[in-house]
């Protein structure tokens, strides 16, 4: 639908990627883990690679809980926008279709949160 | 109309003026005189028809709101002598009263303006007068709540800055953005938005727990503002129904429309509501009901009279109740947790609940509190006591439409998120749920412009880089004593010197 004004109703998003002067978001979720409320909010070099986005930006982002040490972020499950996706490590995160404001959600089999409740 | 009586009576005297002052145009054409009355598509056949159940004039309005305004700052005044602040149940309850200056006292002036803005946009002169009265109304609410939480500002920190926060903190966006949202839509819109979703349906939940709060936390002065504003708040709750009621009766025509309005402002209240569970559930130290039980009272009762009410006139409840109703188990302990992680870019204080307090939540919450919620503070007064209190060091992802983190759990899944994403014109967008995702579906070009805090700070709009930078220079929240744990925090300590629980603080409290 299109929305009813007085005017014609037309404007720019405000997100587009050319006002993040080079980068790109990304969101990462990692379900069942809950003690980080929301998926991550992250910003990215495109073609940073998927294994610097695990060691570098991931890793710390999820330093806090305990199951992080026992999770091995490259060899999960990985979904790109909903679909399950094959995360290449050595390649660039915007060469393997991960676009501006993606979402990743990275399943770890076995780690279900503190007291295993999803948190 | 001759004049007899010197003296008028109340009829007469309304007649006079309100809808005497107005007059039929004879050399421009009304749609001129009236452009926004017809955009949204509600089609007015009667203007006559509009009812005024308190028929308030002017006159009797001044004179009445100074007897009252005379009053409170009597009140005020007493407080503040008498060093009221000193005899709140705790200083973890000033925490409300940060997130009331900076969250909701500036959407009492937003409505002053929005008020005033469709106050000048109806052809008829009966709902003009009614907004034009609620406007001032609001204006006053907005002056008074800040003058009765004026004396808490020289005592307790974060209240300094509200409406200069209101505009630019992350999470002052929620409130921000549902009173633009409104403000930004045609005059019907507004009113279905704000005077009967907001201040008929879900008044009750707003003010009741604010104020009866304070009144249970001994909080005299924001009380007596409850009190002063009540009459003020029954007119606008009448008015609420009163507009809709006549919309209704106008044309068939408008029932789809009002519908859609409904379903929308509905989900947008409860999503700005979940700001005040947690407020309910964990940030009075005495506490006047659940969040659970205000829902059940005043929306799932209440509210459950009113639809069917409203059902004579092809009105349903409003779409995605019942994913609101099964969120009252969860919400305010989601939302605190929330906060809780992000204290560090807040001007209020969080902390981990007492144990008395787990245990009225596990009385009140039997289902979820203990299953989902109990481990969630076991572990992190665990990490607090080793010298490790959690904040998040991430920044959260947005919903596109409420602006709330998508920290929101699906119906009957309370540990997976409820996150939708949808992609329009190519470019991608994501929501906390799939009301959101369908109100942004129905008008995208008005939220593909939202101003979300995470983005922005992220594209450098935000005077730096890095958290703390934006939390001082770009919010101006002081870092250290606005911000982070209660516990040992400068208003802590404070607390503490007054109750004479350590030797008194001679520098903080002379008076």
């Amino acid at each position: 639908m299109t929305v009813n004004a007085l005017y014609d109703y037309k404007f720019e998003p405000k997100d587009k990627v050319e006002n993040f002067n080079g980068m790109q978001l990304l969101y990462v979720y990692w379900p069942d883990h809950l003690k980080f409320c929301a998926p991550f909010a992250l910003l990215v070099a495109p073609d940073m690679t998927f294994r610097a986005l695990v060691e570098d930006i991931i890793k710390p982002a999820t330093d806090a809980h305990p199951d992080a040490a026992k999770a091995d972020f490259l060899e999960a499950e990985w979904q790109l926008n909903g679909e399950p996706f094959t995360p290449d490590a050595d390649a660039g995160l915007i060469g393997q279709g991960i676009d501006h404001k993606s979402m990743l959600t990275v399943t770890t089999p076995g780690l279900t949160g503190i007291e295993n409740v999803g948190y | 109309m001759a004049v007899k009586n010197k003296k008028l009576n109340l009829k007469d005297k309304y007649q006079y003026l309100t809808r005497d002052m107005a007059w039929e145009p004879t050399y421009q054409k009304k749609e001129d005189i009236y452009p926004d009355e017809r955009f949204e598509g509600i089609k007015i056949t009667d203007w006559s028809q509009w009812e005024d159940p308190f028929r308030l004039t002017m006159d009797a309005y001044w004179k009445y709101q100074a007897e009252k305004e005379k009053k409170l700052y009597a009140i005020f005044d007493a407080f503040a002598q008498n060093n009221g602040h000193q005899n709140i149940s705790d200083a973890r309850y000033v925490n409300a009263l940060k997130l009331f200056l900076s969250g909701v006292s500036p959407l009492e002036h937003a409505a002053f303006q929005g008020y005033a803005k469709v106050g000048r946009q109806f052809s008829g002169a009966g709902a003009r007068v009614a907004c034009q009265m609620q406007s001032i109304d609001e204006l006053r609410h907005s002056q008074t709540q800040q003058h009765a939480m004026s004396h808490y500002n020289k005592h307790f920190n974060g209240l300094h800055d509200a409406p200069h926060m209101h505009d630019r903190v992350w999470f002052l966006s929620v409130p921000k953005s549902f009173f633009d949202d409104a403000r930004a839509a045609g005059p019907f819109e507004f009113l279905t938005a704000i005077s009967f979703s907001f201040e008929y349906v879900l008044t009750n939940l707003l003010f009741v727990p604010f104020m009866s709060g304070a009144a249970y936390n001994g909080d005299m002065a924001t009380v007596t503002f409850g009190f002063s504003a009540q009459s003020d708040e029954a007119r606008h709750m009448t008015l609420g129904l009163e507009v809709i009621k006549f919309i209704l009766e106008q044309h068939e025509d408008n029932v789809p429309i009002i519908q859609r309005w409904i379903d929308k402002w509905f989900w947008r209240g409860f999503r700005l509501l979940s700001l005040v569970s947690m407020m309910m559930d964990y940030m009075l130290p005495n506490k006047v009901m659940s969040w659970a039980e205000a829902w059940e009272l005043y929306y799932e009762q209440s509210g459950g009279a009113l639809f069917k009410d409203l059902e004579r006139y092809g009105i349903r409840p409003p779409k995605y109740e019942e994913v609101a109703n099964d969120a009252k188990h969860h919400l305010s302990h989601q939302l605190w947790t929330t906060f809780y992680q992000y204290s560090q870019a807040t001007n209020f204080h969080t902390w981990i609940p007492e144990k008395e307090e787990m245990d009225w939540m596990s009385e009140k919450y039997p289902e979820t509190f203990d299953k989902y919620y109990r481990p969630r503070y076991e572990h992190l007064a665990k990490e607090a006591a080793a010298g490790r209190r959690y904040y998040n060091n991430t920044l959260p992802q947005l919903c596109q439409v409420c602006q709330v983190p998508t920290l929101f759990t699906e119906m009957g899944e309370p540990t997976k998120l409820s996150h939708r994403q949808l992609v329009h014109e190519g470019e991608r967008y994501h929501f906390c749920s799939e009301a959101c995702a369908d109100i942004f579906r129905y008008e995208p070009e008005k939220y593909i412009q939202a101003w979300l805090p995470v983005h922005q700070i992220y594209q450098g709009n935000c005077e730096g880089s890095d958290v703390a930078e934006v939390v001082q220079k770009y919010y101006h929240i002081n870092i250290g004593e606005d911000n982070f744990e209660y516990i040992g925090s400068p208003d802590h300590q404070h607390w503490l010197s007054i109750k004479g629980v350590k030797p008194a603080d001679k520098d903080q409290d002379a008076a």
